[in-house]
Parts: C-alpha cells; structure tokens; sequence
C-alpha cells in the first residue's frame, strides 16, 4: 500500500471504532484511535501474516499486551480480512467472539489473551525466547501502553529480554501520556523512559506514531539491530482524529454516545461529530461522504 | 489393612523407611520428562537448587531458563513459551508462586488455556523455621478455584516423580504441589498414579470411617489407620492426591460405604481439600466431617514436627478427628 493508502485506511478503521463503541456503549476511545495508524501499519504493511492461514507457524506474533484497546484491534483485523466487518458491532456482546478484552481462544487470529496492564511484554519474550530455541525466523511484536510502564511485570520482562538479547522481539510503546485517571506524569513518572530502556540493554526508537513512515522506518531498523531487542516509543495522541476527544484523558475509558461529559458535545452528537470530523481525515479528504 | 493392590513400599511402618523430600521427586521428573519430550523446558525464579530444577538444569542445559527473582515474569514468560509450542515448568515457592504471580497465572496461562506447569515448593507448614511468611497454607485454595487449572499435591517423592511426568502430558495447565521437608518414601514405583483418580491406600472390610488425605499427610493418615484399627475402628485411606479435578464419584463411594469422612491437608481448611470434599458431599450424599488443616490461622517459626503437633496435623490428631465424626454419625 502507498502512505496515502495506508492513512486512508487507518481513517476507516477509526471510523468503525466509533460505530463499534458507540455499538457496544462501553469501553475504551482515546487509545484505539490513537493507534489507529500503527495498527494499520503492522497489519497492511509489516506483518508477515496471511488472514487464511491465522495459524501459520511462520507467521509474525503481535501481542497486544495493552488490552483496552481491544477495538483497534479488531477494527483492523476485519479490515485486514481475518473475519467480517459486520462482525465488529458484536463487540462486547453475549457470544461474541469480540471479548471485551482480547482472548485467544474466543477469536481466531488473537495471539494471546490480555487486558490486565503490564504481562504482555513477557509473554512476548517468553515467546520470542522459545522461537529462537527453535531458530524460528519469524518476530515478535508487542503493543504496550505506556502506563503500563507503572507495573513491575513489564519491567521484569525489559530485564529478561535484555538480558537474553531477543534481537526477534520488537516493543511498541503507545506513548500518549495519558491514562484512566490522568496524565501518566502526574500519576507515576515514567520519563525519562528512553533512558531507562537503554540502561535495560535495549535498542531505543522515538518516533512520531501517526507518520506511516515513520512506522514502517522504525520497524525496518529494529529488523536490523541483531544483538538486542528494539523498543520504538510512538508519540501518539489519544483520541487522535476526534477534536473533542485528542489529549483528553476523560476518553481513556469513556465511548462516544454512552453519558453527557461536562465540556463535551451532548451525548447524542458525540459519535455524529466525531464521524464527521473522520471523514476528513483531518481536511485531506474534501469529497468523501457517507 | 493395607490395600495390596496400591504396592506400597514393604517397609512402610518401620523405622528405617527412606526419607526424601517430595520435591527431589519433582527434579527426577522434570530429567524424565525431558528426556521423552524436547519441548519440555524448566525456568526457575532464583531457586533452582532448593525446588530440585538443578537436576533438568545439569541435563538439559539449553532448556534451563534463569529469570532471576522475578515470579511474575517467570509465569508470563512462560505463557508465552506455552503459547509458542514449549511445554514451561515454572519453579518457585507456592509463598511466591502461585502466591504472588497468582493473577498472572489466571489470565495468561488458565484462561489462555496454556500448558504451563506451576511448581510451588516449599508448600504447607514444613517449612518450619522460615515462619509464616514462607509457609504457603493458601495454595490448594486459591489454585482450585481457578478454572481450567489442574492441582496436584503428591504424597511423596515417587508420587511426585510421576506427577510431574504426567502433567508434562496432559497439555492443560497444572499446579503441582511439594514440601520442602524429607518425608516417607511409603508408595512404590509400581504403585498406581493416575491424575484425577483417587487411590485407595488402606482398606478394612467394614471401614466406619473415610479418610481423604493428600501430600505428605497421607503417611500420618496411615499411622492413624493403622492406631484406629487396634482399637477397633475400620477405616479407608484415600489418598486424593488430585484436588481438581476431584475423583467425584470415588468420594461419594467411600461416603456412602462409611457414613463420615475425616480430610487431612497442610492447606488452609477454608477452600482446600476438605472444602472440595465438603462441596461434593454436601449435593451428593451429606456426611458428617472433620476437617484436619489450618483453622484459618497463619503458622509461626518452629521445627516441622512442633508446628505439626501445634496445629494438630498428626496420626493422633486424626485419630481425635475420627473419633469425633463417629460420635456424630447417625445410628
């Protein structure tokens, strides 16, 4: 896909996030759009994956360790044709496979099952350590939020990993220094966290996760980094894409539709607005309409 | 009397009966299942030598894992090394492992339905004088609660061997449970193991009484078998080395045919093999019971053998406990 591409389709995917939250009346706005273009990055130009073949061993694993962020997820795997875009307003619905947080064994194509902060990273290394046993060639990619960097696990899983030098493991950090209750500053401190990675014997990206190039550069240098793993921290904006909704920490866990916020749009127009404004994408798209 | 077809050791009441640790039993295993299956891999938390891991370390070097005092990443990464395709044996304290990592067990391993085998030693009041902090009484409880979670507490170091080569098998999660202190040797190599099925160690014609044991306590639970029966008293000897899942219809069996049942365990009362005994009987077949375990206590510093006498663990305690579940048998 070219870059223009690639934005287009993170723009539809945010727009079925919005569908899907305001479907489900419950879960998580802010993270999922703000990773809507590294996810659609990994799924339509990174991955060695195949939508047919879910478990080909030699596919590339990504964990997502940051489970609330479910909806980005699975908004971008029926795009990228692992089951029906029609499937994604059962999310979190009785008997769907569209868990509230991601679970392995209730949809196919999930690699692990997460939502409690700060255990993906080892299971990731876990896995990347195994593989390398076995002189597997695939990669490991794992998908955290930042204020999961608050839990000792991830932090266990950083020593392990440098350590052991998993040169097939790559972190991702959704750096967009927000989190349920605040701004991860105020909360708990994690900067300088670039620091802090280089220390643990780790290969350190910064890069702009909304520029597509940016993505896909930053993975093709840790392919290249033999001798460590690679954490790439994506600056990204929480509810990137929605003006009501970009740095605000009140749409970390609240969905367009679902209760009057003060300072925000009526409920009722929260998802139309957003809609709206995702349409453009951002004052590129000037004819598109729904 | 003994039943002669579980084969225990000849030697079972005499006093020079061989003394070893159940947890050797768990390294021999770990060296056996590795030898049959390479996808066997042990990762240990600092504490290689004292969970007995040391022995698949010696044997099979590049499958040893080291990742430091660290149990929650010692169950993770081994989540994802079951999720990769390895068969992960976690070693640690049940204090810390299942103790501490507890929740990331139950979401990467139960309900991601892994195959991660959990190794906690060091279990129960034995540990002595470590004291309360070490002495995991809690484990059978919180492991049998979770779902898709197997819990194995072996009897004694054969048993325990065979356990562990089992559970490399059975491609389910599974919590296996050892002591750290040297106990009878009192089973054989041909003495039946089964995971999920009971044995019947001790069989009068006409028991009054079943006692449902597992661990290391099913010893004291023999030599209470073995008191009760001069006085008179007929019972059974279960030993329920699987709490979950629980021999169901073998329990309601020995129910029926003795009209109460005595549970012994080095494991909280509260939710542990008496209270899985309790929930089976309760539906099925009310009996009368005692329950042998910690009374919802934290134990203290103190040999093994002083802790076990404190809190009423041993052959006489059971043998009280028996006498009292008679005394509330209906006639």
């Amino acid at each position: 896909m070219t870059i223009e591409e690639l934005e287009k389709k993170a723009n539809e995917i945010r727009k079925d996030i919005i569908k899907m939250l305001l479907a489900a009346g419950s879960g998580h706005s802010a993270g999922p759009l703000g990773m809507a273009d590294v996810f659609t990055a990994l799924y339509f130009e990174i991955l060695n994956i195949d939508p047919k073949k879910p478990d080909w061993p030699e596919r590339d694993r990504l964990i997502l360790s940051s489970g609330h962020i479910a909806p980005v997820l699975y908004a971008t795997m029926a795009h990228r044709g692992f089951f029906p875009i029609s499937k994604l307003k059962t999310l979190r619905k009785l008997g769907s496979g569209l868990q509230g947080h991601p679970e392995r064994t209730k949809l196919i194509g999930i690699e692990t099952t997460s939502g409690p902060l700060g255990s993906g990273l080892a299971q990731a290394a876990g896995y990347a350590y195994a593989a390398r046993m076995d002189g597997a060639r695939f990669r490991v990619f794992c998908l955290t939020s930042d204020a999961e960097h608050q839990e000792g696990n991830h932090w266990e899983a950083v020593a392990f990993a440098g350590k052991y030098n998993l040169s097939n493991l790559t972190c991702i950090v959704d750096r967009n220094n927000i989190q349920i209750s605040g701004h991860t500053e105020d909360i708990m401190p994690l900067e300088p966290l670039e620091d802090k990675y280089k220390a643990f014997n780790w290969h350190v990206i910064g890069i702009d996760g909304h520029n597509m190039e940016e993505i896909i550069d930053a993975v093709n240098q840790a392919r290249a980094v033999y001798e460590k793993p690679t954490v790439i921290i994506a600056h990204t904006i929480p509810g990137k894409g929605v003006d009501f909704m970009e740095y605000d920490f009140k749409w970390h866990g609240a969905v367009p539709g679902a209760a009057d916020i003060p300072g925000e749009p009526p409920k009722a127009e929260q998802a139309k607005i957003a809609l709206a404004q995702l349409r453009t994408l951002g004052g590129k798209i000037k004819s598109e309409h729904e | 009397m003994i039943n002669k077809s579980s084969r225990l050791n000849s030697k079972i009441f005499e006093k020079d009966i061989e003394m070893v640790a159940n947890r050797q039993g768990y390294g021999e295993g770990l060296v056996a299942a590795g030898e049959k299956d390479e996808k066997v891999v042990v990762l240990s938390a600092d504490l290689k030598e004292s969970t007995r891991s040391i022995l698949f370390e010696e044997r099979f070097p590049e499958r040893y894992i080291e990742v430091g005092v660290a149990e929650q990443a010692l169950a993770t990464l081994a989540a994802g090394m079951a999720n990769y395709g390895k068969i992960p044996f976690i070693s640690s304290y049940a204090a810390f492992s299942p103790g501490r990592n507890w929740e990331q067990i139950r979401t990467t391993i139960a309900l991601n339905d892994v195959p991660v085998k959990i190794a906690g030693a060091h279990a129960g009041l034995t540990v002595g004088p470590d004291g309360a902090t070490h002495q995991m009484l809690e484990d059978i409880s919180i492991m049998r609660a979770m779902p898709n979670m197997i819990v194995v507490n072996p009897c004694d170091c054969l048993e325990a061997k065979k356990a562990t080569m089992e559970a490399a098998k059975n491609g389910k999660p599974t919590y296996l449970r050892f002591a750290r202190e040297k106990t009878p040797v009192f089973t054989s190599d041909d003495t039946p193991f089964k995971i999920g099925r009971v044995e019947t160690f001790w069989e009068s014609k006409d028991p009054q009484v079943a006692i449902i044991a597992c661990g290391p306590l099913v010893y004291e639970a023999l030599l209470a078998a073995k008191e009760l029966e001069k006085k008179g008293i007929e019972s059974l000897v279960i030993n329920c080395h699987t709490i979950k899942p629980l021999d169901e219809q073998a329990i309601i069996r020995a129910a029926k045919t003795t009209g109460a049942v005595v549970t012994v365990e080095e494991n909280q009362i509260t939710g542990g093999l008496g209270g899985a005994v309790a929930e089976v009987l309760a539906k099925n077949f009310p009996t009368p019971m005692e329950f042998i375990g910690m009374p919802d206590s934290f134990g203290e510093s103190g040999a093994p053998d002083e802790l076990l006498e404190k809190y009423k663990m041993k052959s006489k305690d059971i043998i009280e406990a028996v006498k009292r579940v008679l005394g509330r048998k209906s006639s």
